[in-house]
């Protein structure tokens, strides 16, 4: 086969892989529901669009010009999406290392494997600009209707950003590879892959922490300081954002540099990914890692047993670490601010919410892995420990994770004011038991590897469990700021808790 | 080598067994298997045979029927009958981040064996399974025969009375193989019963001391495999012509 035609069949076979998988993601993997995940997807889309709507009505009608403070807002936005690229990029390249799928069969076929891993890189930045075309799209189709065709330029810089983030993802990855070896790549890669994706949005939080003492990102961009430190209007920096604002030489000069920086750098690690990928496959087979000495033989009861187990699992697992990292990482600008504001009232009013919905995210999360997510279903099964202890078990080792995390900052709050620790603590252990109720009730066995995809198994389960964390977090809001409205508040969260659990598969079993 | 049946109270008595998944997978199974024999379940692809076990095991809800394990009643008391039965799937299922005494010290949690009995015969397992050069090792780079004999530990660290296996032998080198029917005997040496499905026809005719043929989730033969050769009227043969016979002739009769 020659070089085009191979590049092309196996581009032919990636598309059609990435859409199966794409389908199968929205339809949770039953094609009977694709009518009804297409119904969603739109609902979704409109959604977005009416959102973006609101947002962007109010520059749109300041008649936006290529300033220095709309091209600080447009270049922020690019860095913001870039960031989030980066991240999906570096988990796509760590996923092609490590999984073993059709890697076997890719490098045991007679043809050159640098050409189907180009295509491979190739496919990761389509992936990565879909991604961000689903999320900023709507922005753009928005700024486009009520501000001029100018902005479909914004759609050029888009592309642009998604070959460059996919290069620099392979570029990091690959030296990582070199620097730290296989072995120890894949957690690095993973945990860099979550620091990046939340970076941006945290720096801009903590700035505007220490600039405004509060959590409002775009305050601090239009600040005199990042002003007088900004470059001048001619600069390059400013291309990315000038070409989103219609500048057509500028989306020129980008896309050339975008394609060039792509270019060179699928020419020059393409070659060397069959050997990465190699040295990944044959360290995932030896990966066994000697437990430590001393480990004493103990048996303790099966709830204690189910417990330790589901921790142990939990802190064996650096991918899920990097996961949870993730959702972490959001706690610390709130963090700050109470270290910032320390003794006053005002720092508790964001805190607590922000701990409140972090809360409730992470049980979510911890919740699938040790209720959906267990790896040896049979085998708890078969044991004579009744369900419902074994479900209490699960849940009690998910509240713990929650209590170690979180404690610290209900000690702090505490040396505040009783009132707002009491409101946190409370507000933390509703939105935790409510995910894990959630997680019960919508439950459905499968894989821990599968961790990525378990928003897809229910949707009504990932939105009750969004909606109920934010209705504890304004519950918590309220109570902080001493209303005694929080009842009514608390109220509306049973209440849609109560919701859930009527639309929940397990209330007809 | 299969011998006459023992003379012992039930350690497994089914009696109208039903489970349907839109089409019935198990329809109106009856079974008994004597404590203290190797019974093994025979039966083609798709006849019922992990279904029932599974029933068998707790892990799925009979449409109708009953399950009796030494006499305590599975689905009106499922605890009872679980402390005293082992289950193994065809695929191991175990916490790849777990090394084996770890593994089996969640097992031993779970069915509340005291920890220094737990402990001796974790060691006797390992040892016995040729798993003790890899207990300092988590689970996740182990082989599938590896793994399998992590999990066949496990199903048999808190000494149950019935052994339940499914394909145990499955992507098994001969080595490992062998290993694991040596367990298994012992352990009906020992005293324990073992029902297990397998489609090595040899082991059949070397270990079980009777054989259930399975067919579209009934049992249509049973017996030893002396009493099988009389009833298909075919003396001398293998156990293989015996039950695609019997197969056959079930489907003919549908």
């Amino acid at each position: 086969m020659n070089t085009v035609r191979s590049l092309t069949w196996f581009a032919r076979h990636e598309g059609r892989l990435a859409w199966r998988d794409a389908l199968s993601m929205m339809t949770a993997g039953r094609p009977d529901r694709e009518h009804r995940a297409w119904i969603w997807l739109g609902a979704f889309a409109i959604a977005l669009h009416a959102i973006a709507f609101l947002l962007v009505r109010q520059f749109v009608s300041q008649q936006m010009q290529a300033d220095l403070p709309t091209l600080i807002g447009v270049t922020a936005s690019i860095l913001l999406s870039g960031s989030a690229m980066l991240s999906q990029a570096m988990e796509s390249v760590t996923r092609t290392f490590y999984s073993r799928s059709d890697l076997e069969l890719i490098l045991s076929a007679p043809v050159k494997a640098e050409r189907l891993f180009a295509v491979r890189i190739g496919a990761m930045t389509l992936s990565a600009a879909m991604m961000s075309v689903l999320l900023v799209g709507p922005f753009i189709n928005v700024l486009i209707w009520r501000d001029g065709w100018r902005w479909l330029g914004a759609y050029g810089v888009l592309i642009a950003v998604s070959l460059v983030t996919t290069a620099l993802a392979v570029a990091i990855t690959i030296k990582l590879f070199q620097w730290i070896g296989p072995r120890r790549t894949r957690l690095a890669a993973q945990i860099t892959a979550a620091i990046v994706g939340g970076i941006f949005v945290i720096g801009l939080q903590t700035a505007a922490m220490f600039s405004s003492g509060t959590l409002a990102r775009l305050s601090v961009l239009q600040s005199e300081t990042v002003l007088s430190y900004a470059p001048a209007l001619d600069s390059p920096f400013w291309w990315p954002a000038a070409a989103a604002l219609g500048n057509r030489m500028d989306l020129i000069w980008v896309l050339a540099a975008s394609i060039l920086v792509f270019l060179a750098v699928t020419a020059r690690y393409a070659p060397r990914f069959a050997g990465y990928v190699i040295a990944a496959s044959s360290v995932a087979q030896i990966a066994r890692r000697a437990a430590p000495e001393g480990g004493r033989f103990h048996v303790i009861s099966p709830a204690a047993t189910l417990r330790r187990k589901e921790l142990l699992l939990i802190l064996r697992d650096p991918w899920l670490i990097s996961q949870s990292l993730m959702q972490l990482l959001y706690l610390s600008p709130p963090a700050l601010l109470l270290w910032h504001n320390y003794g006053s009232a005002g720092g508790a009013i964001v805190l607590v919410p922000v701990l409140i919905m972090t809360s409730g995210q992470l049980a979510g999360g911890l919740a699938w892995l040790t209720i959906s997510g267990e790896d040896a279903p049979d085998l708890v099964q078969s044991a004579p420990v009744s369900s419902a202890r074994l479900l209490r078990a699960k849940a009690e080792a998910v509240m713990q994770c929650i209590g170690i995390v979180f404690l610290p900052f209900i000690a702090a709050l505490l040396f505040v004011s009783r009132q707002q620790a009491l409101a946190a603590m409370g507000g933390i252990a509703a939105a935790a038991l409510s995910s894990i109720a959630i997680q019960l009730w919508f439950r459905s066995q499968a894989k821990r590897s599968q961790f990525r995809r378990r928003h897809t198994s229910s949707r009504i389960a990932t939105l009750a469990e969004a909606l109920i964390s934010i209705a504890w977090a304004g519950t918590g809001a309220v109570a902080v700021s001493g209303n005694s409205l929080w009842t009514a508040s608390a109220g509306f969260a049973l209440f849609l808790l109560l919701c859930v659990r009527w639309l929940s598969p397990s209330r007809l079993q | 080598m299969l011998s006459a049946p023992r003379q012992s109270p039930a350690a497994l008595s089914i009696k109208g067994l039903r489970k349907s998944f839109g089409r019935p997978a198990v329809d109106g199974l009856d079974l008994e298997v004597r404590a203290g024999e190797f019974y093994l379940l025979l039966g083609p692809n798709g006849a019922g045979k992990t279904t029932t076990l599974r029933m068998v095991s707790g892990l799925l809800k009979p449409d109708a029927g009953t399950i009796g394990i030494f006499g305590i009643d599975a689905l009106a008391d499922p605890i009872a009958a679980k402390q005293i039965t082992g289950w193994l799937s065809d695929e191991p299922m175990i916490y790849d981040k777990l090394t084996p005494p770890e593994y089996l010290e969640f097992v031993a949690g779970l069915w509340s064996v005291p920890t220094e009995i737990a402990a001796a015969r974790s060691r006797e397992l390992l040892r016995w399974l040729g798993l003790e050069p890899h207990a300092r090792e988590r689970c996740e780079g182990f082989s599938r025969g590896m793994r399998q004999k992590v999990a066949l530990a496990g199903a048999l660290v808190h000494e149950p009375q019935l052994i339940i296996l499914d394909e145990p032998l499955t992507g098994l080198d001969a080595g490992a193989a062998r290993l694991v029917k040596d367990v298994l005997q012992q352990k009906v040496r020992s005293g324990s019963t073992v029902l297990m499905t397998t489609h090595i026809l040899e082991i059949a005719e070397r270990m079980a001391d009777r054989i259930g043929v399975i067919s579209q989730g009934r049992l249509i033969a049973e017996g030893t495999l002396s009493e099988l050769r009389a009833r298909t009227g075919q003396e001398g043969a293998s156990l293989e012509d015996m039950f695609l016979s019997l197969v056959d002739q079930d489907r003919a009769a549908e």
